[in-house]
């Protein structure tokens, strides 16, 4: 480590310095993007536009059916990231349930990192606005779709591609002026 | 009034800076001693100058004086006096406000009690002190100003987001900030010397006080907001590698790293352009971390409103101060190693090793923090790096780190002989070994527990090398080991005392890991949970009123055998200003392990409630363990060492001093 040579070699202090300069570039494109506009909230999903991962998702006990990806194909649905933990959840919650009694579009949800018997509670308490229901406690299926919070949603088309992700809670504004449009567009 | 008389103070205080940023610098450079003195009592000046204006802040949140936008958006009349000054930081300008008066704080506090040093090192110690201050007063000035009047002024203010009415939260940013913002001081120190061009013993003595402190208030800092999370988020989770908690801790690593590498320049006179490295990036990770919360490029539980413009802002303060250190660092550096050769079996050996782990720590922290913006900048994609990634690269660091900070404290200068500790180690690796077994076995022999016990023998080798290298330097006949107890320098105590601390927190974070148990049931009033040995048993719940809300009390008592331990009160609080709603968890603690409960929904009509039931077993040691870490940081601050002048030779014939 510490040199024992009277010759120091000097090009390794400048390291640092190339260090921070390709930081500081980073940060300085993201801040551009930032304040062209871009959410920083929404980092763009690398999946759009791509095959939902394949998963087999086990069902939640005496909650069937499970989540498998072969079976989303042939209609328009969302794929609804959530916990019984994540108040953004349950603040989204209520319009989930709106769009189940309208029949607009199909939801699935994938219980992420929860107890099962809380996921079920939670479901029981507050309604149920989900076709199928699979459960990732250890993230296999967050982390390969890059979630980076809950709720996150996917639309996915009916050939079985995500389409769009919305990070954060379904508003109204949301659906109104992204989503509703989107799957009007896809279901045709 | 007064608020005007406070942005005018903090208007004079930039000026203030920008003199004693150049003139010290220029005296130093020409020989010009009138202009080297000038540094101290524009230090002092500027630190009143801050605190006028931070005092006038803080007056119009008591006062509650609503034509100040910041009041306005953040207090409210009925809130509590703690909350109504923990409100002046609770918000983005405030804080920064905060920020700035600790920075000049310490400042001054080189200015007032340093008086042993050179009178070039100290000016231009002050000055590059005073060059941070002109960024952040000007970023306080030109885009967070909180000063800004109101009109009409409202009749009542917004109120202070309630998760952050809270007493451990209202102390923990001060904390954070002595922390972050001390490390200035080791950064200051550190540029100056590249500009003197020498770095010697007697610097690292004189860094190293300011950064023992900052040190200390960074890991009570840490310390505090993990425990807020603990009672406060109402999950009974305690660290959650969120971005901001990553941001202190990552300086924590490196500031820990800089601690015991400036042991070996003051000994040694080696690693020297390292620590001066180290001195730079900690406070440059400090900044950044400020960047980080600040800019909105990251998102967190804790961050600030975002706003990109202070990004740029703080993005080219960020630039400036870190490129223009390491420029300084590739040109000066080069020249200024030297020292001996090291042997791999000797005390400096060992903090070497503490020092690349602790460094690649701190780098791994800092990848998986970053991670998804070089992703994304990069075109990479997006992976979320979470808990999962952060145990797996953090496990297998620190294992190794623990085991020489059990071994390096035993081990001579220069050249060690592993002999001589030999059968210290054997005995504390049979003490290992047993904890091991023990833990292993009696918790039913899985590989969880067999984790666990890897966990707590790690605690238990290094609980046991630093007692016995306590005992190894005071024993002797009864008169004479009294003495060398009471003769012993302190920083020697604060070594074992912070080493202690670490082994208390790794019984905190394994045994909290291992064992942790949780029920969610809906109860009715008279029904029961059992978990553990415990019976909870939910007697019903009730409205409450407080101050600034309303809550729903849910009340349980807890039994064991029959016999009650602890009635506990949970309450979920409704905030009307701003609408929010909080979980207070009540803890019964056992001062080994916590029983915490939270109330949630109201669940059905029969007046059941959702209720969630922790067993926390060995969470207070978290606590014991940064409490004690932070008691050793005081301990050695003490020492003597730190505030005569001259070098004390430590005595040839005893063992040598650690720190």
């Amino acid at each position: 480590m510490s040199a024992s040579t009277p010759q120091t070699k000097r090009w390794p202090f400048i390291i640092p310095l190339l260090v921070i300069a390709a930081l500081v570039g980073i940060f300085g494109k993201r801040l551009s993007d930032v304040s062209k506009g871009a959410d920083p909230h929404l980092l763009p999903t690398a999946l759009l536009n791509t095959p939902f991962p394949e998963f087999d998702l086990v069902a939640l006990p005496g909650r069937e059916p499970g989540f498998v990806t072969s079976e989303l194909k042939g209609e328009v649905s969302l794929v609804n990231v959530w916990g019984s933990w994540c108040v953004a959840c349950l603040a989204e919650h209520p319009f989930l349930m709106t769009l189940k009694r309208e029949n607009t579009v199909a939801i699935h949800g994938i219980a992420w990192r929860d107890a099962p018997e809380a996921s079920l509670q939670w479901l029981e308490k507050h309604g149920d606005p989900y076709t199928r229901i699979g459960q990732d406690p250890r993230s296999v299926a967050a982390i390969s779709l890059g979630v980076t919070g809950a709720p996150e949603t996917f639309v996915v088309d009916q050939a079985g591609i995500i389409r769009y992700k919305q990070v954060g809670p379904i508003t109204p504004e949301v659906w109104q002026t992204t989503l509703a449009p989107l799957i009007a567009q896809l279901k045709k | 009034m007064i608020i005007e008389l406070g942005h005018f103070a903090l208007a004079l205080a930039l000026i203030v800076a920008l003199v004693q940023s150049t003139m010290p610098l220029l005296g130093a450079a020409r020989g010009n001693a009138a202009w080297m003195a000038m540094a101290e009592p524009a230090a002092l000046t500027q630190f009143l100058l801050c605190a006028l204006a931070f005092g006038a802040l803080t007056h119009a949140y008591i006062v509650s004086d609503f034509s100040v936008i910041g009041v306005a958006e953040n207090s409210h009349t009925v809130k509590p006096l703690l909350y109504k000054i923990s409100g002046v930081w609770g918000n983005h300008e405030g804080s920064m406000v905060l920020w700035v008066l600790v920075l000049s704080l310490f400042g001054a506090a080189v200015a007032a009690f340093g008086n042993n040093l050179p009178p070039t090192l100290k000016a231009r110690t002050l000055a590059i002190q005073a060059m941070i201050g002109v960024g952040f007063i000007a970023f306080v000035l030109f885009t967070s100003n909180p000063f800004t009047r109101l009109d009409p002024a409202p009749i009542e203010g917004n109120g202070l987001n309630p998760l952050l009415q809270d007493p451990g939260l209202a102390f923990h940013p001060p904390m954070l900030y002595l922390g972050y913002v001390g490390f200035s001081v080791a950064f200051s120190f550190a540029v100056a010397a590249l500009l003197e061009g020498r770095v010697d013993s007697a610097w690292a003595r004189w860094v190293r006080p300011w950064t023992l402190a900052a040190w200390t208030c960074l890991t009570l800092g840490i310390g505090l907001g993990s425990w807020w999370a603990y009672y406060e988020l109402g999950w009974g989770g305690w660290w959650f590698w969120d971005p901001v908690e990553n941001a202190s801790f990552i300086p924590w690593l490196t500031g820990t790293a800089l601690l015991h590498s400036a042991i070996v320049v003051e000994r040694r006179e080696a690693l020297k352009s390292w620590t001066i490295l180290l001195a730079i990036i900690t406070f440059s990770l400090s900044l950044l971390g400020t960047f980080l919360v600040r800019s909105g490029i990251l998102t967190s539980v804790h961050a600030f409103a975002a706003d990109p413009e202070r990004g740029v802002f703080v993005l080219i303060l960020l630039s400036v101060a870190i490129g223009g250190s390491f420029t300084l660092y590739a040109l000066r550096a080069p020249s200024m190693d030297g020292g001996g050769v090291f042997a791999p079996i000797s005390r400096e050996g060992g903090l070497l090793i503490n020092n690349l782990l602790l460094t690649t720590a701190a780098a791994t922290v800092l990848l998986g923090t970053l991670y998804p913006l070089i992703a994304d900048a990069l075109g990479l994609g997006k992976l979320s790096v979470g808990a999962p990634y952060f145990n797996a690269v953090f496990v297998p660091l620190m294992t190794p780190l623990i085991i020489v900070a059990g071994i390096g404290p035993l081990l001579a200068w220069k050249r060690a002989d592993l002999s001589g500790a030999l059968q210290r180690l054997k005995v504390a690796a049979g003490v290992s070994v047993i904890v091991l077994i023990a833990t292993w076995v009696g918790n039913g022999g899985d590989l969880l527990s067999l984790a666990a016990g890897g966990g707590m023998a790690l605690a238990a080798w290094l609980a046991a090398l630093t007692i016995s290298e306590w005992v190894l330097r005071v024993r002797g006949e009864y008169g004479l080991s009294w003495q060398r107890i009471i003769n012993l320098p302190r920083s020697a105590y604060g070594m074992t005392f912070a080493h202690l601390g670490m082994a208390v927190l790794i019984v905190g974070v394994t045994g909290a890991s291992a064992w942790k148990q949780e029920r969610v049931e809906s109860l009715r009033p008279g029904e029961h949970v059992d978990l553990m040995d415990y019976r909870f048993t939910f007697e019903g719940a009730s409205q409450v009123q407080g101050p600034n809300y309303s809550a729903i009390e849910g009340r349980y008592s807890v039994t064991r055998d029959g016999q009650t331990i602890a009635n506990l009160t949970p309450q979920k609080r409704n905030f009307s200003q701003p609408p929010q709603q909080t979980t207070e968890a009540a803890i019964h603690t056992t001062f080994v392990s916590d029983l915490y409960v939270v109330i949630g929904d109201a669940d059905g009509t029969e007046g059941a409630f959702v209720t969630r039931i922790y067993y926390e077993p060995f969470v207070p040691f978290l606590w014991y363990g940064v409490l004690l870490m932070a008691f050793g940081g005081l301990v050695s601050l003490s020492d003597r060492r730190h505030r005569i002048g001259a070098a004390r030779r430590a005595m040839a014939t005893a063992p040598q001093a650690a720190e």
